[in-house]
């Protein structure tokens, strides 16, 4: 048995709003989660309960107020919020990648070079990496003519493809995925799910959120219901 | 020695006359000085103000001294800085020869002259060989000067960064940290201008490795007699209120590129009147239909020369005459 | 790998003019290779700090390390060395950063021929290569940026900052002033040559999306103090301190 890649304990989070009179707001409270490599995990819960901060706190993009995240990967345990933000950073460079609902679109960045910069972040040489992010895009279905080009033009479909390249396109050992198959058409989503189910097969722990009852079925080994708490006066 | 007559009949390298009106051993001759002012116009203590910072400009080479510029019986720009300098080293002894543009017989070169063997009845000379003190405008003499021998320059600008820099707490701060970037940069300009450096006077130089001064407006074809000279050589800017020194022996090299080395340009030709080769030559237009002569911009070199029987392909023309 | 030593260290440094606190106990980090940016309003500190980070300015309390040493301790020439070699500064006006009347050309080779260089074709050679990598054609090479547009003069004087390979660079709103797609032209050079140069920088700005597409890290700057810190994406996705949420609410949205 081994252990777990991803492992979660205690972990709570609260928002405090100053602009609303420092109102606050706690979305997660002692939330736990062991994901082992090569397993995927879907979040499941109503809107609003806490999933996405749940995955964005994994990612370092949210910080808790406590709680413990381990990652074991590549050789190494990392508590991540004990360790700091440059210790998230260099984890983002390999080993935990991301794939979020929106594309964040840099001006003059073609698709190509999206796709291609965390390949090149990880030593990948110019040529092979560009070669790689074009062998993804051609599977996601995006033709030549738009590889060249930055996504900023593209369709919401396009650019969702686009993103999930860019998060799929190095081996991360942990991968977060929060609706990877929203605005994608049938055909596009199948070929995502065969992508993330090969993830897993490599050993990759997925965390993922998926509102399409039938792509959470074909990539989940099991749910982690996200409950929300309620609301602090 | 000098003093004596050339076969044409011309006399060559005199001065005014001894009180007793005879001529020194050496041929110079001097007259007694003018009893209303101090010895060499300026009084003493202004003197050992220009000795002190003379001594400190020697110490550090090529390093511009302020100091405080009297009034000078000449406007700035006629060479009072050079005047202040050539007072304050005089002693009764000296020998003075003046030149402007390497002509001892312009108006400036004669009325200095004069100026210093009225205030201080020193023996002056045309004779470069003969003269202990040499003030200058824009000019280093041919003959190698010597060891014992001290040549002042007269300076119209002495911050070589000016032109590119107008701030003067900048081109201090610069020279304190030989922060030298932008004197390279006007060169490397004019080579992607012109394919070449087109400096032709006033050409920047490195003093004893640390300094970049600026040489006075000597044709860049004397920058190399500086280096490793046997002789003091020192530099005064009366309007701008800075002197400094190279002491002799000490290295001065003209800025360059590894790939456009310096360069010591002249007029392709020979002296038209001695047949010279090696000197610096003036054009001379002499008719209203464009005609011109080369000639030595040295009068006491090409005089000599000629009084040695040399000639050069006009010898024996009216300019000769005019001596 | 993350025990390695900050290249350039603040700590708890404070300078006051007059009455006023332009820096009160300011700490901060930069690693090799990172970007950094100081975010915060008129008035907040950003530019004193970089100016202290850079040397300018001396502070009354606390150090600046660079690379382990003082750099107010040592002595002048010391740290002019590395403001010449190890330093680079990009002004939010290219014409404080620049010779206006020396050539494009003169103006990249100026600190090479500083360091010492003599070989009037290298130098040459690399001006052009240097005005290739920030998108200005090789015919200007003769020009005087007086003769550019902004965005020109701007890239020109990143190509001088890096013509030396600094290890670090200053960059002082570095896009103030110029229209929005010159910006995301400049943002993108800036973008790529840090990461291909594996520069360290730190960025002053009061713009959140350029903090957003360059730095690593953001430090956010209120009335002198630094009241944020963090991974960007954190401290604009999460903001935790009552000024920074208001930075952040305040960004219009096209």
């Amino acid at each position: 048995m081994s252990l777990p890649a991803i492992e979660v304990e205690g972990l709570s989070k609260v928002f405090t709003l100053h602009l609303q009179g420092g109102s606050r707001l706690p979305v997660l409270r002692g939330a736990a989660l062991a994901v082992l490599p090569g397993e995927c995990v879907a979040l499941t819960g109503p809107s609003g309960a806490g999933k996405s901060t749940l995955m964005r706190t994994l990612y370092g993009n949210y910080l808790p107020q406590a709680g413990r995240i381990v990652l074991r990967a590549n050789g190494t345990e990392v508590d991540i919020l004990a360790a700091g933000p440059r210790a998230v950073a260099a984890l983002r460079r390999g080993t935990i990648g991301y794939v979020s609902q929106f594309l964040r679109v840099i001006p003059r960045v073609s698709a190509r070079d999206v796709v291609a910069d965390p390949l090149r972040a990880n030593g990948v040489a110019e040529a092979e990496a560009q070669a790689r992010a074009d062998a993804l895009l051609a599977r996601l279905n995006i033709p030549e003519r738009l590889r060249r080009i930055p996504p900023a033009t593209f369709s919401g479909g396009e650019q969702q493809r686009v993103n999930i390249a860019r998060g799929l396109a190095w081996p991360y050992p942990v991968l977060l995925l929060d609706e990877p198959t929203a605005s994608l058409d049938p055909a596009n989503r199948d070929i995502v799910v065969a992508m993330i189910n090969e993830a897993k097969a490599r050993g990759a722990a997925i965390v993922g959120i998926f509102h399409d009852v039938e792509v959470r079925a074909r990539v989940a080994d099991r749910e982690h219901a996200v409950a929300p708490l309620a609301e602090a006066a | 020695m000098s003093g004596a007559t050339t076969a044409s009949g011309a006399t060559t390298a005199s001065g005014a006359t001894t009180a007793s009106g005879a001529t020194t051993a050496s041929g110079a001759t001097t007259a007694a000085p003018d009893a209303a002012y101090n010895f060499a116009y300026l009084d003493e203590q202004t003197k050992r103000m220009l000795r002190r910072a003379l001594l400190k400009a020697v110490a550090i080479p090529g390093y511009q001294v302020p100091f405080a510029s009297r009034e000078m019986p000449l406007a700035y720009g006629w060479g009072t800085g050079g005047m202040q300098v050539t007072a304050a080293i005089l002693g009764s002894a000296d020998v003075l020869k003046v030149i402007d543009q390497g002509a001892d017989d312009t108006t400036n070169a004669v009325s200095i002259r004069a100026f210093f063997a009225r205030t201080a009845g020193v023996a002056t000379t045309e004779s470069t060989a003969q003269a202990t003190v040499i003030q200058t405008r824009h000019r280093i003499p041919e003959f190698p000067l010597r060891e014992g021998q001290t040549i002042v320059y007269q300076v119209p600008q002495p911050e070589p960064l000016r032109k590119l820099e107008p701030r003067e707490t900048e081109t201090r701060r610069m020279h304190a940290m030989a922060d030298y970037g932008v004197m390279h940069v006007k060169l490397y300009e004019d080579i992607a201008r012109h394919g070449r450096v087109t400096l032709a006077y006033d050409y920047p130089v490195l003093v004893n490795r640390r300094h970049v001064m600026a040489p006075s407006p000597i044709p860049a074809f004397d920058n190399p007699k500086m280096h490793f000279s046997p002789a003091l050589q020192l530099f005064g800017a009366g309007r701008e209120k800075r002197l400094y020194a190279v002491p002799p022996f000490t290295s001065v090299e003209s800025l360059a590129f590894e790939d456009h080395p310096f360069h010591p340009w002249k007029a392709d030709c020979a002296c038209d009147l001695c047949g010279a080769t090696d000197s610096y030559l003036d054009e001379v237009i002499i008719d209203d239909s464009g005609g011109k002569l080369f000639v030595c911009s040295d009068t006491d070199h090409c005089a000599t020369r000629r009084a040695e029987g040399h000639r050069g392909a006009k010898a024996g023309h009216a300019l000769t005459a005019a001596e | 790998m993350l025990t390695d030593a900050p290249l350039l260290e603040a700590k708890t440094v404070s300078l006051r003019f007059g009455r006023i606190a332009a820096l009160d106990e300011v700490s901060i980090q930069v690693w090799p290779g990172e970007v950094l940016a100081v975010v915060g309003e008129s008035g907040s500190g950003k530019t004193t700090l970089l100016r202290v980070l850079h040397g300018d300015l001396s502070p009354d309390a606390g150090q600046v390390l660079y690379a382990g040493r003082d750099i107010h301790a040592m002595a002048a020439p010391d740290r002019k060395w590395l403001a010449r070699n190890e330093w680079g500064f990009v002004h939010q006006n290219p014409r404080d950063g620049l010779r206006m009347a020396v050539s494009a050309g003169g103006n990249i080779g100026e600190r090479l021929m500083a360091a010492g260089a003599r070989h009037w074709g290298n130098i040459r050679a690399a001006a052009i290569e240097w005005l290739a990598r920030v998108e200005i054609p090789e015919d200007r090479i003769d020009d005087p940026p007086r003769k550019f547009s902004g965005g020109m003069q701007q890239r020109l004087q990143i190509a001088r900052v890096l013509v030396m390979g600094p290890r670090i660079v200053f960059m002082d709103e570095p896009t103030g002033g110029l229209d929005v797609s010159v910006q995301a032209r400049l943002l993108d050079l800036i973008r790529r040559l840090t990461h291909e140069l594996g520069l360290a920088s730190v960025i002053v700005t009061h713009d959140l999306a350029v903090a957003r597409l360059l730095a690593d890290r953001t430090v956010v700057m209120q009335q002198g103090r630094v009241v944020e810190q963090g991974l960007t994406d954190q401290v604009l996705d999460d903001p935790h301190h009552a000024y920074t949420q208001l930075l952040v609410s305040s960004v219009l949205q096209a």
